[in-house]
């Protein structure tokens, strides 16, 4: 058999064995091992296990604009340390991504940056400026590249345009991607609405602003019969409204970011800005309510919401400091935890960061069968890294997690059967 | 008493004793002030910054008051009339002044967390003058004195904090420091001026004025901000009035000797009625009279050296 390039003793699935990669595609995993194979490389897996490379269909990479925060190169940096193989970035760059030059830019920027993957797909604005005003150009924009339309980071507030968006994306065969969020009732909001704030004296943002806002996406969807992405779940009850639409069969597809899945609103206490995020952390009660429906496929996709930020802007006091969490870095280890916890499986995570990404964006995925993208990484379970300024790749450092012990290290990185990322 | 903490932040880092004994020191004060001589040479040498980025006329001068009668230097820094704010952020400004070496900044910041987050960066004291919704912690220590003067203990009595609740860091901060002393607290406001999630607070709430009143030792009414109409909370001020104004008909309800406060300034006719403002049940001037002495005691306990007894 010919082979460009065999990975020996990696374990896939509980096996022992090696695989074998031809022409940037999978040709085998063959447990137990082979010596037949006449590999151009060999790569020696011994003690990690192999992952295939994970998709995040939520990042912020604010480059063109805002490259101090980060920019292409970096953000796929921490992308490809992190276990990421593709990642859609958001279209709230300045300029805003709702012209072809702009997408076009970003892409070059990648590519040149790295020819090879980490592979950036931007999302297209879903209205000019984000302003909520007038469609972008869709068609240019998917012709450009992009691969779904959002107005994330400003919701759309008026119902009938955010009905033609749905409809004229359909043509092109691109999904609309929306922040449920009723900005009336979020107005000025600095955290979730409950306990906690009302204990710190900071205006709250309430879960019904985003349930109020699922309701709707729901609606739309069933009266279209047209498929939405709701991104960035935060709360029981918009698990419990998507539950309810799955059931009817309407094409209602959601995300939820590992924030959610391992932090609550307790995490503000002390005015922490790190924890300052949109949607903000909600409740206990509201994290058990994600972690199910992760499990149960209630919700489809894990997402970061990558939203990295300089660390003079988090220094400020709590009102004036931005939302967001940096994500990539830590993203795997975070529901790693869970895994060690037996709150998820590592399937669970596959599916949820690979399989259900890949199929509502239609993008390329690996599943070890033959002839799939030759996308994967080798995991070190029992890695431990401290999250630090040091470790996180992107240049932004603002997560709680900053300063905490984390299990689980992605070791190497291979994209289309190439090493492109090596820690070892 | 050995002071160990470097920032008043908030009365919920204070032990029921601290309380108590910021009261023992206000009282000495309170007596100094009332002597035609006003002045002690306690925190000669010492400066303290006024640091007042929300207008604020009445607990700055009382600030202002209390250091120049323990002859401490003060500085006034306002948000507007300085360039040194300009543009700049909060943590620089910060820097800025603990450059020039003052031993308290006493912080007014309209943004809660704003005085934690200055004691975090600086190694001077930081009082806390009011942040946001968050804490006012001399306002509640000059509530709790002021009672402190008429009734002997707290035990069993009962109190009414009477207005906007939801964005009160007076109401906050008297929630937390009248419980420790042991008092009951009641909350009494439309569900609009509530904060929307108290249920581990130790109060009892009321939207339901006159029940309120029933059998209370003591009313605290909170200024109404005018612009809460605007934001909708309340459909206009004359209901507002009507329903949650204080007034001599809720008088009947409470103790025949209720006493009735407020923290100033008062809209008269919205919150409270004139006639009750200027009434023999009103502690509302006593309340300004012991806030000079109350900070007074707080720049004394923070700001003497250790060691350094208390000149009569
Ligand atoms: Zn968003």
């Amino acid at each position: 058999m010919q082979a460009d390039l065999v990975v020996k003793n990696v374990v896939l699935n509980d096996k022992k064995g090696d695989l074998i990669v031809h022409q940037g595609k999978i040709k085998e995993f063959v447990p137990g091992g082979t010596e037949r194979v006449q590999a151009e490389e060999e790569f020696d897996g011994q003690g990690f296990l192999l992952w295939p490379s994970l998709i995040d269909v939520h990042v912020h990479l604010r480059e063109p604009g805002f490259e101090y925060k980060e920019d292409i190169n970096s953000g796929l940096k921490a992308a490809i340390a992190g276990g990421f193989g593709q990642v859609m970035a958001m279209a709230n760059t300045n300029p805003v991504n709702d012209s072809a030059s702009v997408t076009e830019f970003m892409l070059e920027q990648a590519r040149n940056f790295h020819p090879h993957g980490p592979f950036l797909h931007p999302i297209g604005a879903l209205t000019k400026g984000l302003t909520g005003k007038e469609l972008s150009p869709m068609a240019e924009l998917a012709e450009a590249g992009c691969k779904a339309f959002s107005n994330d980071g400003l919701p759309v507030e008026n119902n009938e345009l955010f009905r033609r968006a749905v409809e004229y994306s359909s043509d092109l065969g691109l999904k609309v991607i929306d922040h449920c969020e009723d900005s009336y009732l979020s107005h000025e909001g600095l955290m979730n609405e409950g306990e906690v704030s009302a204990y710190l004296g900071l205006k709250g943002i309430p879960s019904v602003a985003e349930t109020m806002q699922v309701a709707r996406d729901i609606l739309m969807a069933a009266y279209l019969d047209l498929p939405i992405h709701l991104a960035h779940i935060s709360c029981r009850q918009s698990v419990e409204l998507i539950a309810w639409a799955k059931q009817k069969s309407i094409p209602i597809t959601a995300e939820t970011c590992p924030h959610y899945l391992v932090w609550d609103e307790t995490l503000v206490q002390g005015y922490n800005t790190l924890a300052k995020v949109n949607p903000p952390l909600r409740t206990k009660d509201d994290v058990l309510a994600l972690q199910q429906a992760v499990r149960e496929k209630v919700i489809d996709v894990l997402a970061t919401d990558h939203a990295p930020h300089a660390q003079f802007e988090k220094d400020v006091p709590f009102a004036e400091a931005p939302n967001g969490i940096s994500g990539l870095d830590t993203a795997l280890s975070l529901c790693f935890g869970l895994v060690l916890d037996g709150v998820l499986s590592n399937d669970d995570l596959i599916r949820l960061f690979v399989q259900a990404p890949a199929e509502i964006f239609d993008l390329k995925a690996n599943a070890f069968q033959e002839g799939d993208v030759a996308d994967f990484f080798l995991f070190a379970p029992e890695a431990e890294w401290e999250v630090g300024p040091e470790t996180m790749l992107s240049k932004g450092k603002n997560t709680p997690a900053l300063g905490q012990k984390l299990r689980g290290q992605v070791m190497a990185h291979f994209l289309r059967g190439r090493l492109v990322f090596n820690r070892i | 008493m050995h002071w160990s903490h470097k920032d008043l932040l908030d009365v919920s880092q204070l032990s029921v004793e601290e309380i108590r004994h910021v009261f023992e020191t206000a009282r000495h004060f309170l007596e100094i002030n009332r002597r035609p001589v006003k002045k002690v040479p306690t925190l000669k040498g010492k400066s303290v910054v006024l640091f007042f980025a929300e207008p604020s006329t009445r607990t700055k001068t009382s600030f202002d008051m209390a250091a120049k009668r323990l002859s401490a230097d003060s500085f006034s820094l306002s948000k507007s009339g300085s360039s040194l704010l300009k543009g700049e952020s909060l943590k620089d400004t910060a820097l800025t002044l603990q450059a020039m070496r003052p031993d308290a900044i006493v912080v007014r910041h309209s943004f809660s967390g704003a005085a934690e987050f200055l004691a975090k960066n600086l190694y001077c004291t930081v009082i806390n003058a009011g942040d946001g919704w968050h804490a006012h912690p001399t306002q509640a220590l000059l509530d709790g004195f002021t009672l402190s003067q008429v009734w002997e203990s707290f035990e069993n009595r009962e109190i009414l904090i009477l207005g906007d609740i939801a964005h009160s860091r007076v109401a906050r901060s008297d929630i937390i420091l009248l419980t420790k002393l042991g008092a009951r607290v009641r909350l009494c406001a439309p569900r609009t001026l509530l904060p929307f999630d108290v249920k581990n607070w130790p109060v009892t709430l009321f939207t339901d004025l006159e029940r309120a009143c029933e059998g209370v030792d003591a009313i605290i009414c909170l200024r109404l901000q005018l612009e809460r109409q605007e934001a909708g909370l309340l459909p206009d001020l004359r209901e507002y009035a009507q329903r949650y104004g204080l007034a001599r008909k809720h008088l009947a309800l409470a103790k025949d000797d209720v006493k009735i406060m407020h923290p100033g300034p008062m809209n008269r006719g919205v919150e409270i009625s004139s006639e009750l403002a200027d009434g023999d049940r009103s502690l509302i001037l006593d309340q300004v009279e012991a806030g000079v002495a109350v900070r007074m005691a707080v720049l004394y306990l923070y700001l003497a050296r250790p060691g350094t007894q208390l000149h009569h």
